[in-house]
C-alpha cells in the first residue's frame, strides 16, 4: 500500500485496491473476472498503452531525489456502461492486466458492488500477496546470523 | 567527401543467416527459452536491466538470448528498445527503508537492529566448480531453498546503519529532500553538463558499466584518492514503486522491483567549515548486484571531492573522465565504429604520407641548406 497516504478514507481504500490489482498475477485477475456473476460491459476510454516510468531514488536513501532508471509499465482507462470510470497503471507490458485492473477499479468505485468485490476479489488477492511476502521474509530470516561468543580462560 | 558504395547487401544477408545459426548452436541441443534465462540466469538479467536502464525481466532475458549472451550487446538492445516507448511518468522516490529484505549485512556493526541476514550470496561459497550442476537435473534435489520451520519472526523495522550513526551526529547529514523544487536532472533528456550535480552523477553511475566502475572503485582503495571506506550497509530486496498520475492526484503503487542499496561510510578529517565526521558514498541499482552497487558508492564518494574540499588528484575524482566514459553503449559504439569503412579518410592519409616520404627522401633545395 502506498506510503504517501494521509488522504481521505475513500482515497486510501482506492489506493489499497489499486495496489493489490497492480501486483496481481495476470491469471489470477483473469480468473477473478471470469468468476464474476454478471460481467459488466465497458469500453476503453484510453486503450492499454505500454510505456516507461522513470524510477527515482534518494541520495543516501533519504536525501535529494535522482533518476535511477526506467521500468516498463502499462496504463488503461475504461468506462462501464453505467458511466463509472476506472484507471490502472501496472508494472510490466501486459495490456490485459492493465485493462482488467481498470475494469475492477471502476466496479470497486460503485458502492453497491464494493463490499462483495472486496470480499471475493481483493481480499483473496491481498491475502496471497501477503502470504508470499511473509514466506519470502521467513525464508530470508533462516539465513539470519546468530552471533555467539566463546568465553575462554575463566574460572 | 562521401562516396556511396553498393554491393554489400547480399553479403550482409548471408551474415545475418550465419548469425542466426551461430546463435542457435547445435540444433540437436534444445533451444533456451527466455523464461529459462529469466529464471536461471537472473544475475545476468539484473545486469542488463541496470545498464540498459530499463527494468523489465522478460525484455532483458530476450535481449540476452538475441545477443547470444553478449551482455553489452544486450544492454544496447534494451537501450534501443526504450527509445520506442513513451514516458508515462516519474515515480515517487523509492523508500529503501521499507524494503522487503532478502539480504542485509553490515561490516561496521556486528549487532544491529534488524540483524544480519545473509540471503542468497556467493560470498561463503568455496568457488570450486560444482560438477553436479553439469548433469542435467542434477541440481533438482540438492539444497532446496530452506523452508522456514519456525513461524516467521514478527516483522521488525530494519533501520539504516547510517541513521544509527546519524543520531550521534558522527556522519554528515544527507542533503535535505527538495520540497517542490526543480525535478532531478535526467541525462536521458538533457546532456550532461559540468560541473555535474550529484543527481546527474548518480543517474550516470546507476546505468554505468560495471567493469569500468569496479576498476575505478578499486583504484580508490589502492591509493588513487583517499577514501578509507567501510561497507556500512548492503541491502537487497523488493521496494514498492509508486506514481502520482495526473488524472488521480494521489499516489498509487504500480508494482515492486528488486534493488540493491549500498551505504559506504568514509573517513573524513574535517575542514574549516566541518568537524571531523564520517562521509557517505551511495549506490543503488536494479536487481541483485552488490559488486556494482559497492563500486558505484565508492565512485560517488570520490566524485564528491570538490564539495568536501579535497584536491582532485586521481582518475576516480575527475567527473568528466568518469561520467564521459562510464556508459558502455557509447563506449562500445565509438570503439566499434572503427570497423566501419574509412576508405576515403584512409586514402587521403595515405597520399599525405607518400608526399611527406617523398620530401624526406628528396628534400627540396632550400630546406636542405
Amino acid at each position: 500500500m502506498p506510503t504517501s497516504t494521509g488522504t481521505d478514507p475513500e482515497t486510501a481504500a482506492r489506493q489499497r485496491w489499486m495496489a493489490v490489482l497492480a501486483k496481481a498475477e495476470d491469471g489470477a485477475l483473469e480468473a477473478a473476472w471470469d468468476g464474476l456473476a454478471d460481467r459488466p460491459g465497458y469500453r476503453c476510454l484510453r486503450p492499454p498503452e505500454t510505456g516507461l516510468v522513470m524510477v527515482r531514488g534518494r541520495a543516501g536513501g533519504t536525501g535529494s531525489a535522482f533518476n535511477m532508471g526506467e521500468m516498463s509499465a502499462t496504463r488503461c482507462a475504461v468506462q462501464l456502461e453505467g458511466g463509472q470510470v476506472g484507471i490502472a497503471y501496472v508494472a510490466g507490458r501486459s495490456a490485459r492486466h492493465a485493462e482488467l485492473a481498470a475494469a475492477f477499479d471502476a466496479l470497486l468505485q460503485q458502492p453497491g458492488l464494493r463490499e462483495r468485490l472486496e470480499e471475493t476479489v481483493i481480499a483473496p488477492l491481498e491475502a496471497s500477496q501477503r502470504a508470499r511476502r511473509e514466506r519470502e521474509r521467513a525464508n530470508a530470516d533462516r539465513s539470519r546470523v546468530e552471533f555467539f561468543t566463546m568465553v575462554r580462560g575463566q574460572d | 567527401m562521401y562516396v556511396a558504395v553498393k554491393g554489400g547487401e547480399k553479403a550482409i544477408e548471408a551474415s545475418h543467416r550465419l548469425l542466426d545459426s551461430a546463435r542457435r548452436g547445435d540444433p540437436g541441443v534444445p533451444e533456451l527459452s527466455t523464461r529459462q534465462i529469466a529464471e536461471q540466469l537472473g544475475l545476468a538479467v539484473d545486469r542488463v536491466m541496470a545498464e540498459g536502464s530499463l527494468h523489465d525481466r522478460e525484455l532483458a532475458a530476450l535481449a540476452i538470448k538475441q545477443a547470444q549472451g553478449d551482455l553489452i550487446e544486450a544492454v544496447f538492445l534494451l537501450r534501443a528498445y526504450r527509445t520506442t516507448l513513451p514516458r508515462l511518468g516519474n515515480s515517487e522516490p523509492v523508500d529503501t527503508g521499507r524494503m522487503a529484505i532478502r539480504r542485509r549485512i553490515s561490516a561496521t556493526f556486528k549487532d544491529l537492529p534488524g540483524g544480519q541476514i545473509l540471503g542468497p550470496t556467493y560470498d561463503y561459497t568455496h568457488r570450486l566448480l560444482d560438477f553436479r550442476l553439469a548433469d542435467e537435473g542434477g541440481s533438482r534435489d540438492r539444497n532446496p531453498a530452506p523452508e522456514a520451520e519456525r513461524g516467521p519472526a514478527a516483522e521488525e523495522p530494519v533501520p539504516r546503519v547510517v541513521d544509527i550513526l546519524g543520531r550521534e551526529g558522527l556522519i554528515e547529514e544527507e542533503s535535505a529532500p527538495e520540497t517542490g523544487g526543480a525535478p532531478p536532472a535526467d541525462i536521458t533528456r538533457e546532456p550532461l553538463r559540468f560541473p555535474a550535480d550529484r543527481d546527474a552523477r548518480l543517474q550516470a553511475l546507476a546505468r554505468g558499466d560495471e567493469g569500468f566502475l569496479l576498476a575505478l572503485g578499486y583504484s580508490t582503495q589502492r591509493g588513487f584518492s583517499n577514501n578509507h571506506p567501510f561497507a556500512g550497509e548492503i541491502r537487497y530486496g523488493a521496494v514498492a514503486v509508486e506514481i502520482v498520475p495526473e488524472e488521480l492526484g494521489f499516489a498509487i503503487e504500480i508494482g515492486e522491483i528488486e534493488v540493491t542499496e549500498v551505504q559506504m561510510v568514509n573517513q573524513f578529517t574535517g575542514n574549516a567549515r566541518t568537524p571531523p565526521q564520517f562521509t557517505r558514498g551511495y549506490g543503488l541499482v536494479f536487481g541483485h548486484q552488490e559488486r556494482k552497487a559497492m563500486s558505484m558508492a565508492l565512485v560517488d564518494r570520490a566524485l564528491r571531492c570538490a564539495e568536501l574540499d579535497e584536491a582532485p588528484a586521481s582518475p576516480a575524482q575527475d567527473e568528466e573522465f568518469v561520467l564521459y566514459h562510464s556508459d558502455n553503449v557509447e563506449a562500445s559504439g565509438f570503439v566499434q565504429h572503427l570497423k566501419l569503412p574509412h576508405y576515403v579518410d584512409f586514402q587521403s592519409e595515405l597520399e599525405l604520407l607518400r608526399k611527406l616520404r617523398a620530401e624526406f627522401e628528396d628534400p627540396p633545395a632550400e630546406a636542405a641548406e
